[in-house]
């Protein structure tokens, strides 16, 4: 027994060790992988830009006088793939370049990542000095909780007047400012030009039961009609939510949002009927419910689908993911169709932006790096790289992609504005509104099931 | 333990005795410290917090302050999904006990002993585990990948004729099986790794003496080397049982619960409420339900299967 004990003993305190690692997992979940790209910029002068991004080297730097002590910027954005990555270190070091006490350490997290990592750090109290904000619910949460610093007082007329009114908005709550936008755009149905050709579609779809019948006859002519990324279930919440929007309007949403309606009131039932119709013609790629936002894109950039429900992202995304970097050749938008017998008009949009927000133990440096961030030859450099539409005026001349223009127009045509709903709700509804749709696509629930699940949870964390 | 006093001794013997205990306790204190004090530290504290924050509405931002009581756990208790993730764990180890323990011990009685080339198939089996969660969540994702042009699966699948590509992790009613064929070519290794430690610990001459009495392979496997192993596969049934029941990373990566709560295991549910949706206090409670239903399994089993062990070697 004595030779066959020893090499158990081992075994048992490996199975020891390995019984506590597992147990301990309930109480700290591993998170899942972020793909952060940490930047460190040792010599500004010396980074190169690559020439495949043509940056304009009309930046007007304010200098300032005096050297003053040593400032470290801590900035969070998201854009993992250039133009965007590129863009957002050249304006770092050209600001640092004329600030040398400041340093601006850039860390770049993916997406997902990013919300998961910033949850982390705003639980210890310390959020990041500049950090990409969508506005909306999640940055009220954040405000109402003190992290955010309030830059009412930092923001001159001058800088406050740069802006579009409604984009600076989105950043505000109760009359006090917690960040900037650098870009507000919409949502609207992206077209593979060449593909409706081949389908014999020669007029895009302004209401619904046209838009079916494209989806139809691009079904027959053998062309998968709508990439979706339903694994990412807020690709799929926005055909739901346009749909909301169409049928029920203004009215309908600000009544639920207000309590004196509900999300279980006809126009949010109606909306999910209506996707019904559209799921009852198969118009999505196999495997969508498993696929992600970027396949999805990789999707209609590739020209494997003729149509996407995106943002203004859709043009630079779509040909990021696609096999050849150049993705869709003749593409175009238009606005999501009316319903027929609706309350909402064809030129309202559902959208959002990017923007940045200011963490609470922000330095002034950092309050006045987001404001050379958002200076209008800024705004135009990146509207030129069509990462956005641009928010402060007079930098729309930097838009030279004509889709960029387009969603510049429809954007500028629309009466309602409405923020994704995920965004503008607390992320409870946010994320009970994308998981209830999901399960409209799936099947597993009615469209009526699926309103009154939004509406439980609405009830119950929003009051 | 306790030792039973000795009586009937000496004073000098008795100081000595006295003062020597003293130093055993210094030393036991001084040799438990540094475990107790990080046991204490990162799960008796955690776990007294989730306690704490389980009966508060609380988003993870600023101090909880909207106290509910118990109303987390009858809501737990009361979802539809969260019931879902259960059956989906235990489903998992039912297979898991069904099919993937016997899979590792077939395994390692096999590359255990005769087969040529042993150390080479004992490298393969085992170089899954190796890998960490995720990545082996990647490539089978990318295996799995509904669209034949980029998943390998599919791909070879539509060469036979008449196949249509399948949905995997897509597909509601296919995705628990490919997270059970992915979790086995993951896990098997270790389960196989044991066995093949415990597989070294039963000595020769039993086996020769069985064999002798005329048992066959069969009847050596049945009689001989799987009641011998019994503390060893007592083990990897904990373990997998454990590891099924707080399953996360490779189910997370794959398909994040989905498609519409499909593949939703307790981790998965309780990382959407706590991490997506910011209901941290609900979080939190589904954590302790987690850790309760995984404690009563542990104990019971330890009681009821497990005696024995103690029995024997200690």
């Amino acid at each position: 027994m004595r030779t066959l004990a020893r090499p158990l003993f081992v075994l048992m305190i490996l199975a020891t060790l390995l019984a506590i690692a597992s147990c301990a997992a309930p109480t700290a979940p591993p998170a899942p992988p972020p793909q952060v790209v940490q930047q460190t910029v040792v010599v500004p002068q010396t980074v190169a830009v690559p020439q495949t991004v043509a940056v304009p080297q009309t930046v007007v730097v304010p200098a300032t006088p005096a050297p003053a002590k040593k400032v470290e910027v801590n900035w969070w954005h998201i854009s993992t793939k250039d133009p965007g990555l590129t863009y957002w270190q050249k304006l770092a070091d050209d600001y640092m370049a004329t600030h040398p006490n400041v340093t601006i350490k850039i860390t770049v997290l993916e997406n997902e990542a990013f919300k998961t990592k910033l949850t982390t750090v705003m639980q210890s109290g310390s959020p990041p000095d500049i950090f990409q904000s969508w506005g909306g619910g999640t940055m009220v949460e954040q405000a109402k909780a003190g992290l955010l610093k309030d830059i009412t007082a930092n923001m001159d007329d001058a800088w406050k007047g740069s802006f579009a009114p409604g984009a600076l908005a989105v950043y505000s709550y109760q009359g006090k400012q917690y960040g900037v936008p650098w870009d507000m755009g919409m949502v609207g149905w992206w077209y593979n030009k060449d593909l409706f050709a081949k389908a014999g579609i020669d007029k895009t779809p302004t209401t619904w039961t046209e838009f079916l019948a494209a989806v139809k006859k691009l079904k027959a002519a053998g062309i998968t009609p709508i990439a979706l990324g339903e694994k990412d279930s807020w690709t799929g919440m926005h055909i739901w939510s346009y749909l909301a929007t169409r049928i029920g309007g203004q009215a309908a949403f600000e009544a639920a949002l207000n309590r004196k309606g509900s999300f279980a009131d006809p126009p949010f039932v109606q909306a999910g009927e209506k996707l019904k119709e559209l799921i009852a013609l198969d118009p999505f790629q196999p495997g969508y419910l498993g696929a992600t936002h970027d396949e999805m894109q990789a999707t209609f950039g590739n020209g494997k689908a003729a149509m996407e429900l995106s943002g203004q992202w859709a043009p630079s995304v779509e040909s990021a993911n696609a096999a050849d970097k150049k993705g869709v050749a003749n593409l175009g938008m238009f606005n999501f169709p009316a319903v027929e017998g609706g309350a909402g008009a064809v030129t309202d949009v559902v959208g959002g932006g990017n923007g940045f927000a200011i963490g609470k133990n922000a330095p002034p440096e950092a309050i006045d790096f987001a404001k050379y961030l958002t200076t209008a030859s800024a705004q135009s450099q990146m509207a030129s790289l069509a990462m956005g539409i641009p928010v402060v005026k007079g930098s729309e001349v930097g838009l030279k992609d004509p889709n960029m223009v387009e969603v510049q127009k429809a954007f500028a045509a629309a009466k309602y504005f409405q923020l994704y709903y995920d965004q503008f709700l607390p992320s409870a509804v946010g994320d009970a509104i994308n998981a209830s749709v999901q399960t409209i696509f799936a099947g597993t629930a009615t469209p009526q099931q699926a309103a009154q699940a939004i509406e439980d949870a609405a009830k119950k964390n929003m009051k | 333990m306790e030792i039973p006093a000795v009586r009937n001794v000496t004073e000098s013997y008795h100081i000595r005795r006295s003062s020597r205990r003293i130093q055993d306790k210094v030393t036991i204190v001084l040799f438990l410290a540094p475990a107790f004090i990080l046991f204490l530290a990162f799960l008796v504290y955690p776990i007294l917090r989730s306690v704490y924050f389980s009966m508060f509405d609380w988003n993870g931002l600023g101090p909880a302050v909207d106290y509910v009581g118990l109303d987390n756990f009858k809501d737990i208790l009361t979802d539809t999904v969260f019931m879902r993730a259960v059956g989906n764990c235990l489903l998992i180890v039912v297979l898991s006990l069904g099919i993937q323990l016997p899979l590792a011990l077939a395994l390692a009685i096999m590359v255990g002993r005769d087969l040529p080339g042993r150390a080479f198939f004992r490298l393969i089996f085992f170089m899954p585990y190796v890998l960490s969660e995720v990545i082996t969540g990647i490539i089978w994702m990318g295996l799995f990948n509904a669209d034949p042009s980029r998943g390998l699966v599919n791909a070879l699948l539509v060469l036979i004729p008449g196949v249509k590509p399948q949905g995997f992790l897509s597909d509601i009613n296919q995705v628990m099986g490919v997270i059970f064929v992915v979790l086995t070519w993951k896990f098997f290794g270790l389960h196989m790794l044991l066995y093949l430690a415990g597989l070294q610990n039963i000595p020769r001459e039993i086996e020769e003496a069985a064999l002798i009495d005329g048992a066959n392979r069969w009847q050596l496997i049945q009689n001989v080397t799987i009641p011998l192993l019994s503390s060893t596969i007592r083990t990897t049934i904990l373990l997998s049982v454990l590891g099924s029941l707080t399953q996360f990373g490779l189910v997370w990566t794959m398909t994040g619960g989905g498609p519409v709560n499909a593949s939703e295991f307790m981790a998965t549910y309780m990382y959407r409420f706590a991490f997506k949706r910011f209901l941290l206090g609900y979080g939190s409670a589904v954590a302790l339900v987690m850790l309760l239903i995984c404690l009563t399994f542990s104990v019971a089993y330890m009681r009821l299967a497990r005696q024995e062990d103690y029995q024997v070697s200690w």
